[in-house]
């Protein structure tokens, strides 16, 4: 009887065992994978015919839409007119089911979504074509490439010049292919400037107007000079090194790579040069945007005179706001001690463009989304004043800057939009490629060891900037 | 199972009685073959072949891939890379090694003694084991947040009045690579305790208090006894330790963000590895992985050879 028992969990554990590996190998296959999936996706048509059997819809059901996190989501959901929640990542407009999928952007993983879906999109299921997709200005080259054709051409979608007259120019450069065709749109400016701590500006400068203050730092000799002030009285000009070096790197005057050779500009040596300057001289520090080190200055009462950044880093990364409900978090944000001016040079930090999927099943529905979102100036008011998103019509700046819904109670009630839209007019991102992301921070990590004094040399840390744009980058020469 | 056995001993189709049996040998091997052929050999022959060709991608373009034959084997070895990374690999393993495997013996020893009668053994061996149960990338975050130039760490000492500055222990190489061994130590010393203190409570107590009768005082009896007998478990700690060395990755690459600060010093072969597969790189990827499997298969014969050498010699005789 023993033995029979034991037989029998003998041979059960061997048929568990093969069963799974039968399991494994149909999920590793080919074959095995669309026959697991197919029966799910055909049972997901013939439940949507059913649905809709009664109109004669020549497009698709579902609009499915692949973004980041929940930003355009939330967008959607409290400006477009027509949209009802289901749940938090999905809902309905008219009949159309809308399905936002949600692919963090951490180690690369949402574009290596994207180039998994993009360019097999023609033959994907028509409920499984991606219709929209989100993209960021460090990678946008990627997805608007004329030859790579990913995302449709605004002009076939059926988006106009003049509907996206009163857009930013810069935010149409970044979004614009080799043949001059735009392929994005956004519904965000992010113009950036220099915050800074009014308490310190009153008693290093003597004054904490905005005004005043840019006087002090309206170009690079003179912030200079002003840093070394900073020291003299006990605080830091930035926190870290890295603070000014999209400042820098958004005036150059030609991109990382041209011709698959790789130069650095004079504008990014000059930032190498300032900034080991100052980091010898004790004037900034050597860590990482975001970083704890990064962080310290946003506590009151502060010890680091200025940051650079755009609307949403005032809003949400510096602190509460004074009689946020959240209570006081012992920042300077809290006691509205931050000003705001434009700083040596005019650049841009962020920012979020919608593209239509080439091979969308939906496209009016497409067109529709796209020039409600980023065009329509209802609806941009309407998320600058709900979100504090600093929305992409020249228009609607103009207006926020004329008015008191403007006043930001961070920046002590100073009315950030006239400058912000000033400096939106200045950015000049026609200097872009399609490596930036990859060569700015590869940049930034070969020069800390600079800086710190770990490499020898600027040479030796330009060799180590090489040698890690080579590994990500094969086919660029130097 | 008794019917089916005297049904097969009924009909003797060819073939002893013994042969038959061994078919059922052959059966229940097939699942582990097939699994192992899936997982393992077919993705390290598809690697090697993989490792002659230019294959990667450049933002949407795919280039490759192209016969390339031995290029990125030349590439890996004349770019001086990967002496750099396999010298820095082996450092912090040694330096993370030593101190281990000295705590471990150490513990097994007082562990395993009968006669000091530890109390609460259970529970030290609980304790001691659960830096192990922590995600080391999770370990690998703490230690960064703690040693950074705002951390606890550097507050502490400055309150002490050790330094006046804030020391950046990530910004040079000695610090970061220390770093690494330590959390390295503190997380597979336990593990470590565990195995050898098994082999230990494995060696027959009369040996000890054979020993012991002859006069033979503590530390004579760990060298003299202890520790031959220990050989087998000990070569299986040092390779498995070595093997596990070589593959670092998750603790140097989260601590150091990438591991190109500073200077590439805490850099270990498998971070160079992953910097291929950003551009999906396959060749270069594979060229790498063959030469680690090289590598690791030649250390780990010379760590057999050593330690194994006098049982060689006696079977011998």
């Amino acid at each position: 009887m023993r033995k029979s028992i034991k037989s029998i969990l003998g041979t059960g554990l061997a048929a568990a065992m093969a069963l799974t590996m039968v399991a494994c190998g149909s999920q590793g296959g080919n074959s095995g994978s669309s026959s697991t999936t197919k029966p799910a996706a055909s049972s997901q048509a013939a439940s949507s015919q059913a649905a809709s059997s009664g109109n004669s819809g020549a497009e698709g059901k579902v609009l499915n839409v692949q973004v980041w996190n929940e930003e355009f989501i939330s967008r959607v959901t409290d400006h477009y007119p027509g949209y009802t929640k289901t749940d938090a990542t999905s809902g309905k407009i008219g009949d159309v089911d809308v399905k936002f999928t949600i692919t963090p952007t951490k180690d690369n993983a949402y574009q290596n979504n994207l180039d998994k879906l993009l360019p097999n999109n023609a033959k994907a299921d028509a409920n499984d074509k991606v219709d929209i997709f989100l993209i960021e200005a460090d990678y946008a080259l990627k997805y608007v490439d004329a030859d790579a054709n990913v995302a449709m051409k605004l002009s076939d979608v059926g988006i106009t010049k003049d509907d996206l007259s009163d857009q930013y120019k810069y935010t149409q450069d970044i979004v614009t292919d080799k043949n001059g065709d735009i392929r994005a749109s956004s519904w965000q400016a992010c113009s950036a400037g220099l915050i800074y701590n009014r308490a310190i500006a009153k008693a290093v400068l003597g004054s904490d107007d905005p005004a005043e203050v840019q006087k002090a730092v309206s170009d690079w000799s003179k912030y200079n000079e002003t840093a070394a002030k900073m020291k003299a009285a006990g605080y830091l000009m930035t926190a870290t090194a890295n603070d000014t070096f999209r400042v820098y790197s958004n005036n150059v005057s030609a991109p990382w790579v041209k011709d698959n050779k790789v130069t650095i500009d004079a504008n990014i040596k000059k930032w190498v040069d300032d900034s080991k300057a100052q980091v010898d001289a004790k004037q900034t520090g050597t860590g990482d945007l975001w970083g704890d080190e990064w962080k310290a200055g946003f506590k009151a009462p502060g010890t680091v005179f200025c940051y650079f950044g755009p609307a949403w880093l005032i809003n949400f990364s510096m602190g509460n706001a004074p009689g946020s409900d959240k209570g006081d978090d012992g920042s300077v944000a809290y006691q509205g001690g931050w000003g705001f001016c434009e700083g040596p040079q005019g650049y841009y930090w962020g920012g979020t463009w919608v593209c239509a999927a080439n091979g969308t099943d939906n496209p009016t529905l497409v067109k529709d989304v796209i020039k409600t979102m980023t065009t329509d100036k209802k609806v941009l008011k309407e998320i600058a004043m709900k979100d504090s998103d600093c929305v992409n019509s020249k228009s609607v700046l103009k207006d926020l800057a004329g008015s008191a819904d403007g006043n930001n109670k961070v920046l002590g009630g100073q009315n950030p939009y006239a400058t912000l839209a000033a400096g939106a007019e200045k950015v000049d991102m026609s200097n872009t490629c399609p490596y930036d992301q990859g060569c700015n921070e590869a940049f930034q990590s070969a020069m800390k060891d600079y800086f710190t004094g770990t490499a020898a040399s600027y040479d030796a840390a330009v060799q180590a900037f090489q040698k890690a744009v080579k590994e990500k980058y094969p086919s660029l020469t130097f | 199972m008794a019917k089916s056995s005297t049904a097969v001993a009924a009909v003797p189709r060819g073939g002893s009685k013994v042969t038959r049996y061994n078919v059922w040998g052959y059966i229940f091997l097939i699942p582990f073959i097939a699994v192992f052929a899936i997982f393992t050999l077919v993705p390290l022959v598809n690697t090697i072949y993989n490792s002659f060709f230019e294959n990667y991608v450049d933002g949407l373009r795919q280039i490759g891939p192209n016969f390339v034959g031995f290029d990125n084997y030349v590439a890996l070895f004349t770019s001086g890379d990967l002496p750099k990374y396999f010298a820095n690999t082996m450092i912090m393993w040694v330096l993370g090694f030593i101190p281990q495997i000295l705590v471990s013996l150490l513990l097994a020893a007082w562990f395993s003694n009968p006669s000091l009668r530890l109390k609460g053994q259970r529970f030290f061996k609980t304790v001691i084991y659960l830096p192990n149960l922590i995600m080391a990338s999770a370990f690998a975050m703490l230690f960064f947040t703690m040693f950074s130039n705002v951390g606890p760490v550097n507050s502490m000492l400055q309150g002490m009045g050790i330094i006046s500055e804030p020391y950046a222990f990530l910004d040079h190489a000695g610090s970061t690579r220390g770093l690494v061994a330590l959390m390295n130590f503190l997380m597979w010393f336990g593990n470590t305790t565990i195995l050898l203190l098994s082999g230990m409570l494995g060696i027959s107590t009369d040996l000890f208090e054979a020993a012991e009768i002859d006069g033979a005082n503590g530390t004579q009896i760990f060298f003299k006894i202890t520790m031959p007998l220990l050989k087998p478990i000990f070569i299986y700690v040092l390779i498995t330790s070595l093997i596990g060395g070589l593959q670092m990755f998750d603790v140097p690459q989260i601590l150091t963000d990438g591991g190109e600060n500073p200077q590439r010093s805490a850099m270990t072969l498998i971070m160079f590895l992953n910097k291929h597969l950003f551009s999906k790189n396959y060749g270069m990827a594979g060229a790498l992985s063959v030469i680690l499997l090289i590598v690791t298969a030649i250390l780990s014969f010379f760590v057999f050879k050593m330690t194994a050498s006098d049982e060689v010699k006696k079977k011998r005789k």
